[in-house]
């Protein structure tokens, strides 16, 4: 479904990915883990188009995203939610969520969509006309899931979704992607809470230093042993 | 000496407007795309120009004509977007802000001059055969003029806020203020949102110089003038908020007018400049615009 090749990316003249492969196959959750700075971020901003790979090739249900500008990638189902949320939150929820289906695709099912949304995220019904901002950490995850959810994504793109929330929200954010995933929307993770991620993924790649340097089922990686020594402690 | 004080502010008002509604374009295209445009109070002018030119040639009533001259500034503002603006998009905030003056201020040099070599000098008003008319409240007068004037400027302003508030293309245009990365993630063409902000920009500064050509009186080199006062109430109403710039601008007409009153015609301009630097130092937020911090 999603296939990058051999990618670089850079930030200026700095580069921050080497060479970079991966896959994410239909209906899988896949997660990408490594230290701060590894490549994490950047390989997802690379896939939304927010960086422009250098070198190599990225495809998407048989189209080449590097062609695609930016606000089409969204209507071919790509949908990411940045580290922290970063929702609206000088605007109400019902807007954030609205924004959410701007691709003229979900448009026209917004409001079905949303219904399926609340199904998931009960909390944001509640919240409706609230400005964004006045929400808790917990609640802003979700709006910054749920307006993911809003554009019908095939593939959803999850940055940090447990990034400084308390661990029982964590665990409920997790068992929300988890819920999403069995939907048929394919995840593609990045984390530093490591067990987690390779608890919850079929499969996950190792970044470090732009460059993989692991691959395997959540499981092989749980229990190899520079993985455990390296950020599981 | 309450009339004529009562008067003077009444005065403060209605050019108050004018001033708000100058600055509800500057401060769009500012919070939209961190250009600040020194060749806004120039855009003005023309939108005057164009006004005085439909009306002296065409014999088309200055208010009638509004709607061609916003199309005039449509146009415009789109030619100098994609001809010079959009070559700095790419850039940092900082460097956006810094260059963004360089060009702006370049572009008021040009415009002032080409409209000195066409159209002279001198100073245009345009006088209808309704001109004159005033109505007497309270043994204040109101001039028809400056009163249609309010009511033009306030129609604009509410219908800006309703096409930002309600619109899904508004809605664009303020997520992306907000944060254009996670704007352009939901779909949005932030490069597009720029463009439309600024030429909703250039066209807030038309309709404000249709105004000023029937109520006051213009010239090649008004522009600068009302770049100031803009900057001054985008300053004084806060970033974000359309209404509070509006306000701000009737607060600094105000200002002005309750100077000229008690101390004298030539310390009007001195006084706005001052409440300039007094919120600057106390409340660099605006009267209306929140912290980032709060948001």
């Amino acid at each position: 479904m999603l296939k990058l090749t051999e990618i670089d990316t850079f930030y200026g003249d700095l580069q921050a990915l080497w060479g970079i492969s991966l896959e994410v196959r239909e209906g899988e959750m896949v997660s990408l883990i490594g230290p701060n700075g590894a490549g994490k971020t950047t390989t997802l901003q690379s896939i939304t188009g927010l960086l422009r790979p250098a070198k190599g090739s990225i495809t998407f249900d048989g189209h080449d995203l590097l062609k695609v500008p930016p606000d089409k990638i969204v209507d071919l189902g790509v949908s990411m939610v940045m580290e922290g949320g970063r929702v609206f939150a000088g605007m109400t929820v019902l807007e954030n969520l609205e924004l959410g289906a701007y691709g003229s695709r979900a448009r026209k099912e917004r409001f079905e969509t949303m219904e399926h949304v609340f199904k998931t995220f009960p909390r944001l019904k509640e919240r409706l006309n609230q400005r964004a901002g006045t929400l808790s950490g917990g609640e802003r995850q979700m709006l910054a899931i749920g307006r993911a959810m809003m554009s019908k994504p095939k593939l959803l793109m999850l940055d940090e979704p447990s990034f400084g929330l308390a661990p029982i929200l964590v665990d409920a954010i997790f068992e929300m992607v988890k819920g999403i995933n069995k939907q048929g929307v394919t995840i593609l993770l990045v984390e530093q809470n490591v067990r987690a991620a390779l608890e919850l993924a079929d499969r996950a790649y190792v970044i470090e230093n732009g460059r993989i340097v692991g691959e395997g089922s959540g499981e092989a990686l749980l229990s190899y042993e520079s993985v455990r020594s390296a950020y599981l402690g | 000496m309450l009339q004529p004080l009562a008067q003077n502010i009444i005065y403060g008002i209605l050019i108050g407007a004018l001033y708000g509604l100058a600055a509800v374009g500057l401060s769009l295209v500012f919070g939209v795309s961190k250009f600040l445009n020194v060749s806004h109070g120039e855009l003005l002018m023309l939108g005057g120009y164009a006004s005085f030119w439909v009306f002296k040639l065409l014999k088309i009533d200055p208010f009638l004509s509004i709607p061609l001259t916003i199309i005039f500034l449509l146009l415009i503002g789109f030619i100098f977007y994609r001809l010079i603006f959009s070559r700095l998009i790419k850039l940092e905030v900082e460097k956006k802000i810094q260059n963004s003056l360089l060009v702006g201020f370049g572009l008021s040099t040009i415009l002032q001059n080409v409209a000195l070599r066409l159209w002279t000098a001198d100073d245009r008003s345009i006088t209808t055969a309704y001109s004159g008319l005033s109505f007497e409240l309270a043994g204040l007068r109101l001039p028809a003029v400056r009163l249609i004037s309010l009511a033009i400027s306030v129609v604009a302003l509410i219908s800006l806020q309703i096409f930002l508030k309600k619109t899904f293309t508004g809605k664009a245009i303020r997520a992306t203020v907000e944060d254009w990365q996670s704007a352009s993630l939901m779909g949005i063409n932030i490069h597009r949102v720029y463009l439309l902000a600024f030429v909703i920009g250039c066209a807030l500064a038309g309709v404000a110089g249709t105004l000023v050509s029937i109520c006051y009186s213009i010239d090649p080199s008004m522009g600068l003038n009302w770049t100031l006062k803009s900057m001054v109430v985008m300053v004084l109403g806060g970033l974000g908020s359309m209404i509070g710039t509006f306000v701000g601008g009737i607060i600094l007409g105000v200002t002005e007018s309750a100077t000229a009153f008690f101390i004298g015609g030539n310390y009007r301009l001195i006084a706005g400049l001052l409440l300039f630097l007094i919120i600057l130092i106390f409340r660099p937020q605006g009267l209306f615009g929140t912290k980032e911090g709060d948001r």
